[in-house]
């Protein structure tokens, strides 16, 4: 490619050096943080399931290693803007897990004070800009975060993230022109789970390699393991090393798998059983953390200290979303204009 | 504690379904995820997975049942070591929302608050020195005034930097302010003015202009659920402090792709301000409001306006209030509303009626949303007839929604009906004398005040 641009290919990352090791404090990091997800994620089903949620609900089981892997490498100061799939990544930033419960159950403690709902939230402390329901239009705002940290001339970077179904939208390309053309501190996390909705990646897209995607600009894009969240944290410090240097943008193609269907009322007849239970019990994130932190001598004990740890979180959250009453009907009028 | 698991609604719709399969046995170790069951809705067959880990100490209802109602319990988990019988007792359902308290008598939906106009103050001191400059050099001084006194505001959008705009608008702010503030983008307006949206979410406070409002339709989606929406759905925790300006409506000889008024559009949308000035006063004044308002507001001008002159005040620091509506002629006969170019049918149509004895109180709206519904209430009341005048269509236009607001709150005071003078219902034509007679005109505006008058 021309320029200072660089660009991996698949085979190309795999001759990289192998995936550093995490310490045993990363592991056991990366394990709660995971779990914490899968968990909040399974109870969110369950509680879809009992009427208590409404509308859609877009569950991440199975993606959790990217979330956690970007913000183990991320400072608190870089931007997080996603879809709406979008409870992992406020688990991930930090967020409050009653306060994104109540949301989902639409109360007066959720943090968009049950105006927002599953797909709508944000956190202004923890720099989480949303929460989007329109597919691909978080690429363009996320871009907008990264101009306006060149404006400021701070350090901060925006992790932009966006499905591969969000990935042939037209804005997407926009953006990535203007990020490329301006040199804009953002990194366009594709969450490759290989389906949108129901039309996978091959039906749906000409190039399915989808790090290639900013090839066209000039931009540089690796493909990485999103079910290995070392793999996952490496690819971030290095995406992040050049946005900081004032290189421009940066792709990360996060190849990742949802358990679950699209949405909680999608049956997922697309693909086939054994697709789903083979991912899951070969390359499940969590699996392959715990396997690691046992066998590197950590007790089963141990595990199930964290295991109840997050369990008990989980619950709080749930009961809190489910006594908290509903807003108050005056704050139907509020929050329109400042 | 022995957990129940109860039926799952696995859809918005759900209200029962048949239980198909069970794919584990009384007596089964499950662990969280594992399918456990099969259940038929109104769409699908779904799985159902386990959410609480144990063992399957019991199945209550079998496979095959039909119309399970929702959060009916279908089985009990037990712990290890754990008595199944303590839960086979019917949970209750869960507990509903507990509902905000509200006085029994109160309405299910409270009332809208009612927005009322600023209190009528001298926009400016009657003694004011005045200059002569046009909508153009207005809307310039208005941009430059602003980022000399904000950092955070700079503008973006087509040609606005070194061609220094393609009306002219942004004429010289590249060289006060720097490429910087004044930023050239590609042709790209879904893409730009959603990444302006961003910028302005992290606290910026940008100008997008757009070459012609008929491109920002490319954009729309952003405009309204980015900018506009946000406030809302983060509970009150972030928007965006956003002007997006531009010309709206017919040019001349454009065609229909280029000659649009978005004015009723916006005003449609919950979370936006829409202003739409006739004068270089107002274009000054009312830009620099928008610029330092902190919501996301549509800016409509009007290419035939941009070299019009008017007098403006030469005051340091000129702001107009946004939402009040301007008399811009009094008279006690009949009440015309207009706004933007529509202004010159109507002040031209006043002149000709006044030759024939008619009074007429032209109101320019100036702002669009929030519509200073009171100014033309009150003259309503005054005069008791009312024309209005827009460049767009009459379906749900601007004048629809005044006439609506005229019959709910004067209806008593009326003596005629309302008739809206609009665009024509078609798309607008290439032709002269189609386009012409496409668009409103003075003949047409004082015809209706006729018409209302009984004359």
């Amino acid at each position: 490619m021309a320029g200072n641009a660089k660009s991996r290919s698949k085979s190309e990352a795999d001759a990289e050096p192998a995936v550093p090791a995490f310490t045993k404090d990363q592991e056991l990091r990366a394990y709660r943080e995971m779990l914490l997800i899968r968990r909040f994620e399974e109870k969110a089903g369950q509680m879809y399931g009992m009427g208590l949620i409404g509308g859609f609900c877009h569950l991440y089981i199975g993606q959790e290693a990217v979330v956690v892997g970007v913000s183990m490498a991320a400072r608190p100061s870089d931007q997080t803007i996603t879809s709406y799939r979008d409870h992992g990544h406020m688990l991930a930033c930090g967020l409050d897990p009653k306060g994104v419960m109540a949301e989902l159950t639409g109360r007066r403690g959720g943090l968009s004070k049950g105006k927002g709902g599953s797909m709508h939230m944000f956190s202004k402390e923890k720099n989480f800009f949303g929460g989007h329901g329109i597919v691909g239009a978080q690429v363009s705002l996320g871009t907008g975060l990264a101009f306006a940290n060149r404006y400021r001339e701070n350090d901060s970077v925006s992790l932009t993230y966006f499905g591969d179904g969000a990935a042939n939208q037209g804005q997407v390309y926009e953006s990535f022109n203007m990020a490329e053309l301006w040199k804009l501190p953002v990194i366009f996390i594709i969450e490759n789970n290989r389906y949108a909705m129901g039309t996978s990646v091959a039906r749906s897209s000409a190039l399915t390699e989808f790090w290639k995607r900013g090839m066209a600009f000039n931009m540089p894009g690796e493909a990485v393991d999103g079910m290995d969240v070392r793999a996952v944290k490496a690819a971030t410090e290095r995406a992040l090393e050049w946005c900081r240097a004032g290189q421009g943008p940066y792709i990360l193609e996060m190849q990742t798998y949802r358990y679950r269907g699209h949405s909680m009322s999608d049956p997922a007849k697309y693909r086939s059983k054994e697709e789903v239970q083979k991912m899951r019990e070969e390359h499940d994130p969590i699996e392959q953390v715990r396997a690691r932190l046992l066998a590197g001598g950590v007790s089963e004990d141990e595990l199930k200290k964290i295991d109840a740890a997050v369990r008990s979180i989980v619950s709080e959250a749930a009961e809190f979303a489910t006594q908290d009453p509903e807003p108050d009907p005056s704050e139907l009028y509020t929050d329109i204009l400042l | 504690m022995p957990t129940n698991i109860l039926m799952p609604a696995l859809s918005p719709t759900m209200e029962e379904g048949t239980l198909a399969k069970w794919l584990k046995a009384e007596g089964d170790t499950i662990k969280s995820g594992d399918v456990i069951a099969e259940i038929e809705t109104d769409k699908a067959t779904m799985e159902v997975e386990a959410v609480d880990e144990g063992v399957l100490a019991k199945i209550l209802v079998p496979a095959g049942a039909e119309n399970v109602k929702v959060n009916t319990p279908i089985a009990v988990i037990a712990g290890e070591g754990e008595d199944a019988s303590a839960a086979t007792a019917p949970a209750a359902a869960p507990a509903a929302a507990p509902v905000a308290e509200a006085p029994a008598s109160a309405p299910s939906v409270p009332a809208a608050p009612k927005t009322s106009a600023p209190p009528e103050t001298p926009e400016f001191p009657a003694d004011s020195p005045m200059v002569s400059m046009t909508v153009r050099e207005a809307l310039r001084d208005a941009m430059a005034e602003e980022m000399r006194r904000d950092d955070t505001v700079f503008v973006m959008g087509e040609e606005v930097a070194e061609y220094q705009g393609a009306y002219k608008i942004t004429q010289g702010l590249l060289q006060e302010f720097g490429a910087r503030r004044v930023v050239d983008t590609p042709i790209t307006e879904h893409g730009f003015a959603g990444l302006a949206v961003g910028a302005a979410m992290s606290g910026l406070k940008p100008i997008v202009e757009f070459m012609t409002f008929n491109f920002a339709m490319q954009a729309i989606d952003h405009i309204i659920n980015s900018a506009a929406k946000t406030l809302y759905m983060s509970g009150g925790q972030m928007g965006a402090s956003i002007v997006f300006r531009g010309p709206n409506g017919a040019a001349a000889r454009v065609g229909a792709q280029h000659s649009q008024d978005y004015a009723a559009w916006y005003s449609q949308i919950p979370g936006l301000k829409v202003i739409a000035p006739y004068s270089a006063a107002d274009a000054k004044g009312l830009l620099k409001a928008a610029i330092r308002d902190p919501n996301p507001i549509v800016f409509l001008e009007n290419e035939i306006l941009y070299g019009q002159s008017f007098d403006v005040p030469r005051l340091d620091d000129f702001v107009l209030p946004i939402g009040k509506a301007r008399i811009a002629r009094a008279g006690d006969h009949v009440t015309i509303v207009s706004f933007a170019i529509g202004m010159t049918y109507a002040l031209k149509a006043a002149e000709a009626l006044a030759e024939e004895g008619i009074n007429a109180e032209v109101i320019d709206l100036r702002t669009i949303r929030p519509m200073d519904v009171e100014t033309v209430v009150r003259s309503v009341m005054k005069t008791g007839r009312c024309v209005t005048v827009e460049e767009g269509w009459p379906q749900s236009g601007v004048g629809a929604e005044i006439s609506a607001q005229i019959m709910t709150e004067a209806f008593d005071y009326l003596d005629a009906p309302v008739i809206r003078i609009c665009g024509k219902d078609v798309p607008m034509p290439y032709a002269a004398n189609l386009e012409k007679l496409a668009l409103p005109n003075v003949g047409e505006v004082v015809a209706a005040a006729k018409a209302v008058c009984y004359r």
